[in-house]
């Protein structure tokens, strides 16, 4: 039976088309699973040997790179969607396996994110003391992610949710000696078991009364409006929570950083996106049409997260702290533009809709691409100077010169510079915003504009983030002995931090392609795409239509290279080209103390006194010791973040006090548990006589 | 006129935007120094000072890296193509779909980004100080400028600027209540942006009370001098956008003949010499700002800016 | 020209927003006053306009008494007040500046829809400029809201008492305007009277003519 096999034929608008044999059945995805599987046990074995880590990290990367493969080419061929059943787990339910477009898209990310963080480990994992704490669950955790993105019944899908929770909260204790580590840890489980718990109501209401756990049998009974709001607000919680969003953010900047650097990333690049990726499935796929004022909630509290997550971002003086915070501000644009999205669908502007969701998908990629980035680099500082203390640093761009450089490209793409990714998703959301006041509902009328004003604040305050970053860390004079002698880290790491940093580049030069990549994604969510940015001369985008606005990057990125090089050329020429080096000129009072320079609680000292104040009640005194004392006087910044005090605090002490309550029935006597085990089976037999 | 006409019009818009902005800056400073009843320097002095600067030799600190020597050509080549496709004289400029408002606010971030970092590159407080000052400032203003695009835009149906500026000129637009709170907001965060009286002094000696200048401190020689053109380009592009939008009569259309664009380049000489005499006499009447004040000026600006976006959304005819 | 007069209209309505606006966003008494003076004047401006369009010259009656009694009268007595009690100039503030007017952002937005809602069948030029009028009633309810000096109380009184007049003027075929606008000055002024004889018989002890001779100083 020969394999049929033609050539490609030309995708004409609204044509999915298979084409070919697709280059991996679905069967073959979860083959890639259980050989991860298998590798985090052989690491159990291996990891004690001394290139144990290079194992281990290299069959993951391997491993990584042909589910990448394989997912992109699923994506890019727009295959139709494949179901598979396996007889485990529930016997009447089995265990519900499907690929079709966003699952394509989701695990291409999140398989590219794992070989990049694979990569980096084969040169960062020679460093870590306690192998066996983090080379086991390593793959496992790949694993976890990759059968969520797959699941197709609700069992499937909450179990390998757990078991990414489970593993991920390995990692995150596997320096357990570090104090703060162990705080993060149960911060992390107690959020994440909640999550799970929202998620599992979620998907018992959407199975309903007759308990079809099965997505499909989901899809073809869409809930009540009671119940599908219910819905909508367990998976926002749920789902949310494990993204990011505030006010269920507070376990993120603790557990983030106390990871290993190369499973920060992969907890903030791409664990978030597996939660982005349960929230759409059940919005847009599972929960059927959508109301009017779905995308209201969504929208504020994206909008919200942005601000405040950002906020946070310029008040820590820890690398890892920073970009988690940062990560949570992404999120927060994400969520904003599913919002949007959502509004746009339950109007009927399906147009509108499909530039929403591009804009957050593209978001998605981006911020996997760029965040990564930065983990990388932290990672690399971390190695380099031991610390991730911005206070300690300084003047690392001369002594790390390619870290730098990778670092440089990754925050000034995360700052939405032109022309670099980060810009092109700002963009697409903007050009979203732009189309609502077509939208019939006041409510969102008035909310857009709003969160539009909230998204641009958050982007100028990213940017004032990273060059904080930037620039203490990387700039200036050394703070400490650390950051005088510091060296450039290996070249597997280089080659990751500089292989992310191109695919920013290039993501910000030739977004139109990605943007046709991703339209059977948005078709099949949303039933209408943005038109073919392939058919635009020279590049360009358009997402409504070329006399409305459009971009082009690579024009852009032209522009500003060859501007620049024909400036240095012509004052090169013309003009001088001499340098002298000498001391700084500090209006002539140069202080050869490096103390004197910035430091990261006084670049963000600005920011601080505009915005504290409302944000996080930001208070400032001075403790000064009277005349005489030899001690220093102290500068006091104290930050509150809003969401402990008044959410977590009071809940944990409601739960603090029920428990103490309840702690009574361990110290009974023998005649008193006895007397409760007999009015437990009197009360279950009067249950049983009354319910006839 | 076809594609060569169309090319000679953005190349000569280029060129117009460069070799003007010299040419405002000393205007505004004789102008200002008239008002003060002295004589002042030449028109033609920063064009002297710039030739002047570009032969010297740089003086580069030891602690600088390269970003420190990269970066006067990186904030000067955004700025200049930022400030190339903001219509001037005509509004045919065969590159204006390949950046719109949005992306020329990003550009003009993107400069000021890597300003900031070569303010904190050689590692001294003072670098520190305008760097971290200028970086609040963007936070407020950057917004308030997303916001004014948004009007502009919702009023205009594009956020092309060729389209909105064609736009200002048909008759259809009329007073509008936004369009006034756009106008105000956009002239507060031009001040803000170009360091003007009464956010930052531009002429200041005074360490604290610079904060463009405090970034710029330890730069000399070529790189100061393209720096000093990149701010004096900056100038003459948020003055250009005003005026293509708010005063765009003598803006010559697409494919007009070449009197027309004649008649254009004159107009906008003429709109730069009236908001030079205003910006003069507004810097010589107020007095600068505390530092922690310019956030309450900024901030009307944003709220402004969030009205005008309000009200396109709430009705079409405000 | 129809169109032209309507955005003019538009314009006053919407700079005595903006003037509402910097009411809330100012800090200090002289400076409180002067800007209720300019929303006055500003008001003046508009009705005085609106006689001309809609040709009804008895608005222009009311834009001269706005004119004088609030442009003029008012703000100059209150200026001398405050410079006799020798009130110190700052202006407490319940609520900070930002959220102040964040607040008064939200109010207006909120007073757009309700107007542009409930007056759907209406003359589609005169709802904007009730939609504004609401605006300005809702932001001086905000400043009294938000203050805790009587002299800037008073002041956002009679700033959404402009916001009536504002809305009285904008829709046609209001004939008691006049008169309306006279009665409210009277009682302003009343008012405003009766707040500082307060203050005087709380310095004083008593706002007994007799007894305060007594305080004045020995050169009699």
């Amino acid at each position: 039976m020969r394999p049929q096999c033609h050539a490609p034929r030309r995708r004409r608008e609204g044509e999915t088309v298979a084409v070919g044999p697709p280059l991996m059945p679905l069967a073959g995805f979860l083959v890639g699973d259980a050989a991860l599987l298998a590798l985090g046990a052989a690491a159990l074995v291996v990891g004690r040997r001394s290139a144990g880590s290079s194992i281990i990290y290299s069959g993951a990367l391997v491993l990584s790179l042909l589910l990448f493969g394989a997912a992109a080419m699923r994506l890019l061929m727009a295959t139709p969607p494949s179901t598979l059943v396996l007889p485990l787990g529930l016997p009447w339910l089995g265990a519900n396996f499907r690929i079709d477009a966003l699952s394509a898209f989701f695990l291409a990310i999140i398989n590219f994110g794992g070989a990049a963080a694979s990569l980096y480990g084969i040169g960062y994992g020679r460093h870590e003391h306690e192998p066996l704490r983090v080379l086991p669950f390593f793959p496992v955790f790949l694993a976890g992610m990759n059968l969520v993105l797959t699941a197709d019944d609700a069992f499937t899908f909450l179990l390998s949710w757990e078991f990414m929770s489970l593993s991920s909260w390995a990692l995150v204790m596997a320096h357990h000696r570090e104090e703060d580590n162990l705080r993060a840890g149960l911060v992390y489980i107690i959020m994440a078991s909640v999550g799970t718990f929202a998620l599992l109501l979620a998907f018992g209401l959407l199975a309903g009364s007759d308990g079809g756990y099965a997505f499909a049998d989901m899809r073809a009974h869409p809930p009540a409006p009671l119940i599908a709001a219910m819905v909508l607000g367990l998976v926002l919680f749920g789902a949310g929570s494990k993204a990011g969003l505030v006010p269920l953010h507070v376990w993120l900047p603790l557990a983030h950083p106390a990871a290993p650097s190369h499973v920060s990333a992969l907890m903030s690049g791409v664990m978030t996106k597996v939660a982005v990726y349960g929230f759409i499935r059940v919005v847009f796929d599972l929960l059927g049409p959508a109301a009017w004022w779905w995308g209201i909630p969504v929208l504020v509290t994206g909008a919200a997260t942005a601000v405040v997550g950002v906020l946070f971002a310029l008040m820590q003086t820890d690398l890892k702290r920073v970009l988690a915070y940062s990560t949570i501000e992404n999120i927060g644009v994400i969520f904003v533009a599913l919002g949007l999205s959502l509004g746009f669908l339950a109007s009927g502007f399906s147009a509108a809709a499909a530039l929403a969701m591009t804009a957050a998908l593209f978001h998605v990629l981006n911020h996997s691409l760029f965040k990564s980035l930065l983990f990388f680099g932290a990672g690399a500082v971390l190695t380099s100077t031991g610390s991730r203390e911005m206070g300690l640093m300084g003047g690392l761009l001369n002594r790390m010169p390619a870290t730098g450089l990778f670092v440089l490209v990754g925050c000034a793409a995360i700052s939405a510079l032109p022309p670099l990714n980060g810009f092109v998703s700002e963009w697409l959301v903007f050009q979203a915003i732009l189309l609502s006041p077509a939208l019939p509902s006041w409510a969102l009328k008035l909310l857009i504009p709003a969160a539009g004003a909230m998204l641009a604040l958050a982007a100028a305050l990213a940017g004032a983030c990273f060059v904080r970053l930037f620039g203490i860390a990387f700039l200036g004079r050394p703070r400490g002995l650390a950051a005088q002698n510091a060296v450039e880290v290996d070249r597997f790491s280089l080659t990751a931090m500089g292989a992310l940093a191109y695919l920013c580049l290039l993501a910000g030069i030739f977004p139109g392609r990605l943007i046709d990549a991703l339209t059977p994604v948005v078709r099949a969510l949303i039933g209408a795409n943005m038109i073919s940015q392939s058919e635009i001369p020279w590049l360009s985008i358009a997402p409504i239509a070329e006399s409305r606005s459009s971009y082009n990057g690579l024009l852009v990125f032209f522009f500003i290279t060859s501007s620049a090089l024909l400036a240095a050329y012509v004052i090169h020429r013309l003009a001088s080209n001499v340098i002298r080096r000498a001391p700084a000129w500090d209006c002539g009072f140069p202080d050869a103390s490096p103390v004197t320079q910035y430091s990261a609680e006084s670049y963000a000292q600005p920011v601080r006194r505009v915005f504290g104040n409302f944000a996080f009640r930001a208070r400032e005194h001075v403790e000064m010791p009277p005349p005489g004392d030899l001690r220093p006087s102290l500068l006091k910044v104290e930050l509150l973040d809003l969401a402990w005090d008044v959410l977590y605090a009071p809940v944990i002490g409601v739960v603090g006090r029920l428990a103490d309550w309840l702690n009574r029935m361990q110290f009974l006597t023998i005649r008193q548990y006895l007397s409760l085990v007999f009015a437990a089976l009197v009360f279950l037999l009067l249950v049983l006589a009354s319910w006839g | 006129m076809g594609l060569i006409g169309d090319l000679s019009i953005q190349i000569s818009e280029m060129l117009v935007v460069l070799l003007l902005a010299p040419l405002l800056t000393g205007f505004i400073r004789k102008t200002k120094a008239r008002l003060l009843r002295r004589q002042g320097p030449p028109l033609l002095q920063p064009y002297l000072d710039l030739v002047k600067l570009a032969r010297k030799e740089a003086v580069v600190a030891e602690s600088a890296s390269w970003l420190f020597r990269v970066a006067p050509y990186i904030v000067f080549a955004t700025t200049w193509v930022a400030a190339a496709l903001v219509p001037t004289f005509a509004t045919g400029l065969l590159f204006s779909w390949s950046a719109d408002l949005i992306a020329i606010t990003a550009l003009l971030g993107s400069a000021r980004f890597f300003l900031a970092l070569a303010g904190m590159d050689v590692g001294t407080s003072f670098g520190g100080i305008g760097s971290s000052r200028e970086m609040m400032f963007a936070t407020l203003a950057e917004p308030a400028l997303i916001m004014i695009v948004f009007t502009l835009a919702l009023i205009a149906g594009s956020t092309q600027l060729s389209t909105v500026a064609t736009f200002m000129l048909s008759p259809v637009v009329g007073l509008r209540v936004s369009l006034a709170l756009a106008l105000i907001a956009l002239v507060i965060v031009a001040i803000a942006e170009n360091a003007r009286i009464p956010v930052d002094n531009p002429a200041t000696h005074l360490e604290l009370t610079m904060i463009h200048e405090a970034m710029v401190l330890e730069y000399s020689g070529r790189h100061l001098a393209m720096i000093e053109l990149s701010s004096q380009i900056k100038l003459l592009l948020y003055i250009s956008l005003i005026a293509c939008v708010f005063v765009p009569w003598g803006l010559a259309p697409v494919a007009a003949s070449f009197p027309v664009h004649l008649g254009g380049a004159v107009a906008y000489v003429g709109k730069l010499t009236g908001a030079g005499l205003m910006l003069a006499l507004f810097e010589t009447a107020v007095a600068k700002m505390r530092v922690f004040r310019v956030p309450d000026f900024l901030g009307v600006a944003l709220m402004l800016g969030l009205l005008a976006t309000l009200l396109r959304f709430m009705s079409r005819g405000l | 020209m129809d169109r032209l007069n309507f955005d003019i209209a538009h314009m006053f309505a919407g700079a005595l927003v903006l003037v509402s606006f910097m009411l809330l966003y100012q800090d200090r008494l002289y400076a409180l006053l002067n800007m209720f003076a300019m929303q006055a004047l500003v008001l003046a401006l508009s009705v005085a306009w609106q006689a001309s369009i809609q040709h009804a010259p008895h608005l222009y009656i009311t834009a001269a008494i706005t004119l004088v009694f609030k442009a003029i009268v008012i703000p100059v007595a209150l200026h001398r007040i405050v410079a006799r009690l020798g009130i110190h100039r700052e202006v407490e503030t319940v609520v900070s500046a930002v959220p102040t007017m964040l607040a008064g952002i939200a109010l207006v937005a909120l007073s757009m829809v309700v107007m542009l809602r409930v007056t759907q069948g209406a003359d589609a030029l005169a709802r904007e400029d009730l939609a504004f009028a609401l605006s300005v009633v809702l932001l001086g309810l905000l400043m009294m809201v938000t203050r805790s000096n009587a002299v800037s109380q008073v002041v956002g009184f009679m700033s959404l008492e402009n916001g009536l007049i504002l809305a009285a003027t904008g829709a046609k075929g209001m004939p008691l305007v006049v008169e309306i606008s006279v009665a409210f000055s009277i009682l302003i002024a009343l008012i405003v009277v009766g707040i500082f004889l307060f203050r005087i018989r709380e310095r004083f002890d008593s706002v007994d003519m007799q007894a305060l001779d007594e305080s004045r100083g020995k050169s009699r």
